[in-house]
């Protein structure tokens, strides 16, 4: 585990800014190269004003960094974020989404049989 | 194992059954049932498994890691259970803690809701959970972001 300094409501915030699809579209961006602000923008058809909002709400979960050099603010995914939330939660779920296939494979066998 | 780090999350899985709510909770109560769903599975092996369905009572498996797992064959796990709510047919709330080797993982609290849902059931499994950091040894498995990414989308959209 990373020293990512997870506070109580920080896996909510995290997960509340990856339910939009825009911010996973500057995301995807994100992940193959750090980009300022107005090349992300381009080719998202809404205003710099709103994508400016996305790219804060990406920023207050920790997915994100932004850094200003000059006149142009860069911004970078940050790993760490990422791989606390993912791995804990979807190894969890998926322990109980089997968990819960057999339950129903049972309650069905006792429905035929 | 020195970082103190914990991270909470939730999560929630609904099911539909065709099984009635009652017999979907005998699959609960039935520590025979409860065990063959349960605790088995592949990739595990089943020391014991015992529990004791009142309030108050509390649930103990024992499994052992066998194959395919980024953790090493043979260690031992333990999930620690207390019933700490239990309405017939309706609602069972337990808090569980997962323990790997000599390290615990995770404690959370489980409440599952039974709901007549046509001639069958809806159950709504939800897990409000505090991971301690540290104490898995399990190796980061590192993606490619854009997998991690597509993982995630799936994840909130309830398909992962």
């Amino acid at each position: 585990m990373t020293g990512a300094g997870m506070e109580p409501a920080k896996v909510d915030r995290i997960f509340q800014a990856l339910g939009d699809p825009t911010r996973r579209a500057i995301l995807d961006a994100l992940s193959r190269q750090p980009s300022s602000v107005s090349d992300l923008a381009r080719p998202l058809d809404m205003s710099l004003a709103a994508v400016v909002q996305h790219i804060q709400a990406l920023e207050e979960s920790g997915l994100v960094r932004t850094e200003k050099q000059g006149r142009v603010r860069t911004c970078h995914l940050m790993p760490e974020t990422f791989a606390t939330a993912e791995r804990w939660l979807s190894e969890r779920r998926t322990l109980w989404e089997r968990r819960l296939d057999r339950l129903g494979a049972l309650l069905d066998e006792e429905e035929n049989g | 194992m020195s970082d103190p780090t914990v991270t909470h999350g939730n999560f929630t899985i609904v099911r539909h059954y065709k099984a009635s709510p009652a017999k979907a909770f005998d699959a609960f109560r039935d520590p025979a049932k409860k065990r063959r769903w349960f605790a088995e599975s592949t990739g595990f092996h089943v020391d014991s498994f015992d529990m004791d369905f009142r309030v108050g009572g509390t649930e103990r498996a024992c499994f052992r890691f066998v194959a395919d797992k980024p953790i090493e064959e043979g260690t031992p796990c333990i999930n620690d259970t207390v019933y700490m709510d239990i309405v017939e047919d309706a609602r069972i709330v337990n808090a569980y803690t997962m323990t790997v080797g000599e390290a615990r993982i995770s404690s959370s609290l489980a409440t599952v809701e039974f709901l007549p849902d046509g001639t069958g059931s809806k159950l709504i499994f939800t897990e409000q959970a505090a991971f301690f950091a540290g104490g898995d040894g399990i190796e980061m498995r590192r993606q490619g972001w854009e997998d991690l990414i597509e993982r995630l989308a799936r994840f909130l959209e309830g398909t992962l």
